[in-house]
């Protein structure tokens, strides 16, 4: 078969301007502005490729334009596509994906916010990340924005959709919630205690990560990369560490690549654990809640003994990882999380026997396999409404390639089938972690590191424990960090919570909420 | 039922004791740094490695050189360890440090200037990256929501009889005010067997109403600005806040930027500071504790 930029020209002649191989496995095409839509269609028609995630830069000091990416995955070939285009500032307008493409609704809007440009054609111009208090014309990402001024505020209300009808009454929750979470405002319009529709309006921990990101060191920037999404850390840090590693062609020696598969897993494993927990706990059945969160203190505790960090902060590096497991820690970890995994399997066994778990979980907050595709929704919640996506079998990174592992995959999309591709992936990543144990090669720890070179861009991600997150670097002319976008699983999966709540009730919304755990931190970074 | 208290006591008690006394941490956790005055030469090499503002060099006059190591800002990344040249920096646990001002969480070393520059690596005051430590504690009146702070809240009149009446139980308000969720954990886990909070009164409650304390994490971002505020004026006073983790504390890795405010303390009063990036569940009590007044003296 062709190489697909080729197959691009054929068939689109005039407006492919350009194609290049930038970094290993990352071809990109540069396309006319008119014709983004036309192409979309033809990579995701023809080639059943996956559109991953949009991001903006303002490289207008460089060619005088605003630069897009549309990021597209090419499972099959295990390659990454990027679909370039360029948006004048006098006309800023780019056509938008969302009618046919539903997942590029919050992409295109953070792009307007962040950058100024116009998606035309958008189904719902509303701001996104940037509240209503903002002033006009201010748009972080833009180079001439100064990332530390205080902005002003200015009057301005977001107007939530409104259901209307007899009856119909609205319950506004948040941002301050009630649990030990974080924060978003959640709109519902309900009739009764059936849910008709919610509306969620997030942002609120808006830190201006992605802007505080440039300029930054690659040990800095991994800093930052561990505090996008706290229980996330390690999964945020490796896929940073990633893309600078493509970026700068650094080898990661094998040793570094075992360890780095070692700590994802533990990391999955106290997510998952605390999820469960949460289930739990949110159906008031306090001894499941309590045994698993005394798991997942456990983890923690071996977390610390092994790299001195709980939340597995300061593991990742750029070129390898900054601690090892020496042979008498492995020993040790082989023992525990022998003990813990059974212990694990006994809890959950009750677990499953409970009805008055069961009752509450099964069919509660159902997502159908369409929507979550339209919407893009990824990680286990996608697995647990039948759609078979890995990040680790389908580009494998790290050590992905040598372990042998499954991807539970369940069909009914409800609360009950997230626990169980949960549950399933804590018994995968015990595996995971035991085999990478006895099979890891000895060696360095961390690659040589090299000089990034200019005007380059490359592409990061791991599979983390809430799905696919993608971290994606900018170089200028120095070779120094021009731009940083991250996609965070969270960023892709909370529209669908909207869909999923729908003619449940009202007091099983935290049930649901907490099946699909999404981080607030992560998607409005 | 019977497989539930059969897994119960097999499980047994797994509760840890509370040790006021130790310093250190349980089991390996590396904490933050501790300077060694006697092989610190000033030279600068570990401000330049440092990702947030914990660590800077104050020179003055062309004669002297401050090292000022803020530990309200340190996010315990350990990146200054391996960046020292004459392996002043180690990590020996040291986590605890909450404090009712960040004066108390700030330590300076001198040296005479013409000293550092005899280092090899010694990098001047100009290379440095520029920093701005939280050193003081802030003044919330500047806070863009200020003026619905009422005056009784900000009086501070009332404290001594708040630890009083709070002697046996707390209750407690977690705010998220844009953290990245580290400190939520390590919060949540207070809860968790190991720790069990509720054994010493604390408990976390649903609403502000309830609350006799407002535990805030996070850089206070300027979306989440209004909010804090509002909660703090929906509980009832007296009331005490605790500002958990170096966001909380000065921004922490965000600092200042055009989205974060830089700390609690630039929107509502604060009582104690707790340092950590997240602070260890043991960390955070600790801070709780010094807040009530109820710490045991060391």
């Amino acid at each position: 078969m062709k190489p697909v930029p080729e197959m691009l020209k054929e068939k689109f002649g005039g407006v492919v301007q350009k194609h290049w191989e930038e970094s290993a496995r990352q071809w990109h095409v540069l396309v006319a502005k008119d014709s983004i839509v036309r192409v979309a269609e033809f990579l995701i028609g023809t080639f059943a490729m996956r559109f991953l995630f949009l991001s903006g830069s303002d490289t207008r000091k460089e060619n005088g334009f605003f630069s897009l990416y549309y990021v597209f995955s090419f499972a099959h070939e295990d390659r990454f596509l990027i679909v370039q285009t360029r948006v004048e500032e006098k006309d800023p307008r780019f056509p938008s994906l969302s009618r046919f493409l539903p997942q590029a609704n919050w992409q295109e809007r953070e792009v307007q916010d962040m950058l100024g440009l116009v998606a035309a054609g958008h189904p719902d111009p509303r701001r996104l990340v940037l509240h209503e208090d903002w002033p006009p014309g201010i748009f972080p990402l833009r180079k001439d924005f100064d990332g530390r001024q205080k902005i002003p505020r200015v009057a301005g209300d977001y107007i939530f959709e409104r259901v209307e009808g007899e009856g119909i009454f609205e319950i506004p929750v948040g941002p301050v919630h009630a649990g030990i979470i974080e924060p978003g405002h959640f709109r519902f319009s309900c009739a009764g205690e059936s849910i008709l529709k919610l509306e969620i309006r997030h942002f609120y921990t808006h830190k201006g990560t992605e802007k505080a990101g440039e300029g930054k060191k690659p040990d800095h920037l991994l800093c930052l990369a561990e505090r996008i999404s706290g229980d996330n850390s390690l999964a945020h840090a490796v896929a940073c560490a990633q893309a600078l590693e493509n970026l700068g062609e650094i080898e990661v020696p094998p040793r570094a690549r075992f360890l780095r598969v070692i700590f994802l897993e533990m990391e999955r494993i106290h997510n998952h654990m605390s999820d469960i927990a949460g289930i739990s706990l949110d159906v008031a059945f306090s001894f499941g809640a309590s045994q698993l969160m005394r798991l997942k203190e456990t983890l923690l505790r071996a977390n610390e003994r092994l790299t001195g960090t709980r939340l597995l902060r300061s593991v990742a590096a750029l070129g390898g990882v900054r601690r090892d497991i020496t042979e008498e820690q492995k020993e040790w970890l082989l023992g525990e999380i022998g003990k813990i995994k059974e212990d694990f399997d006994e809890t959950i066994r009750i677990l499953w026997q409970m009805d008055s778990l069961m009752d509450r979980i099964e069919i509660t907050g159902a997502l159908k396999k369409e929507v979550v595709e339209a919407l893009g929704g990824v990680g286990p919640i996608a697995r647990a409404s039948g759609v078979d996506r890995d990040m680790r079998r389908e580009h494998p990174y790290a050590a992905y390639k040598d372990l042998l592992f499954r991807v539970p995959v369940f069909t009914d999309g409800d609360v009950e089938s997230r626990m169980k591709v949960k549950v399933r992936e804590v018994c995968e990543s015990f595996r995971l972690i035991h085999d990478a144990l006895q099979t890891m090669p000895a060696g360095p720890l961390c690659g040589a590191p090299k000089p990034f070179r200019p005007f380059r861009s490359a592409l990061g991600y791991t599979e983390s424990p809430r799905g696919e997150c993608f971290h994606w670097v900018e170089t200028g002319r120095d070779g120094n960090i021009v731009r940083w976008k991250v996609q965070s699983p969270s960023f892709a999966n909370w529209p669908l919570i909207e869909y999923a709540v729908l003619e449940n009730i009202i007091p099983d919304f935290p049930l649901i909420n907490k099946s699909m755990n999404l981080s607030y931190s992560g998607n409005d970074r | 039922m019977f497989r539930i208290l059969k897994k119960n006591i097999k499980t047994g008690k797994v509760t840890i004791p509370y040790a006021p006394q130790a310093a250190e941490a349980p089991g390996g956790f590396s904490g933050a740094p501790v300077i060694d005055p006697a092989k610190c030469t000033g030279c600068g090499q570990c401000v330049a490695a440092c990702p947030s503002s914990a660590l800077a060099m104050i020179d003055k006059d062309g004669t002297g050189r401050t090292f000022r190591v803020s530990y309200g800002d340190c996010i315990f990344c350990a990146l200054c360890g391996p960046a020292c040249p004459h392996q002043a920096i180690s990590f020996n646990g040291k986590f605890k440090f909450a404090a009712r001002t960040k004066k108390e969480l700030r330590q300076d070393l001198l040296f005479p200037l013409q000293e550092c520059r005899k280092d090899k690596l010694f990098i001047s005051g100009d290379a440095l990256p520029v920093k701005t430590p939280a050193e003081n504690d802030r003044d919330f009146s500047g806070g863009d929501f200020a003026g619905h702070l009422s005056v009784e809240d900000i009086g501070r009149k009332l404290k001594d009889r708040i630890r009083h009446l709070f002697g046996r139980s707390l209750h407690i308000r977690e705010v998220d005010a844009g953290s990245c969720n580290g400190c939520e954990v390590e919060a949540v886990n207070l809860s968790n067997p190991f720790y069990d909070a509720e054994r010493f009164g604390v408990h976390f409650v649903a609403s502000p109403r309830h609350a006799d304390m407002l535990l805030v994490t996070g850089p206070v971002t300027r979306q989440m600005e209004l909010a804090l505020v509002k909660t703090y004026e929906a509980a009832p006073s007296p009331k005490l806040v605790v500002a958990c983790g170096s966001c909380a504390v000065g921004g922490g890795i965000f600092n200042e930027n055009y989205a974060v405010t830089g700390g609690v303390d630039r929107c509502v009063p604060v009582d104690v500071y707790v340092p950590g990036c997240p602070p260890r569940p043991e960390a955070i009590l600790e801070g709780i504790f010094l807040a009530l007044d109820k710490l045991p003296l060391k």
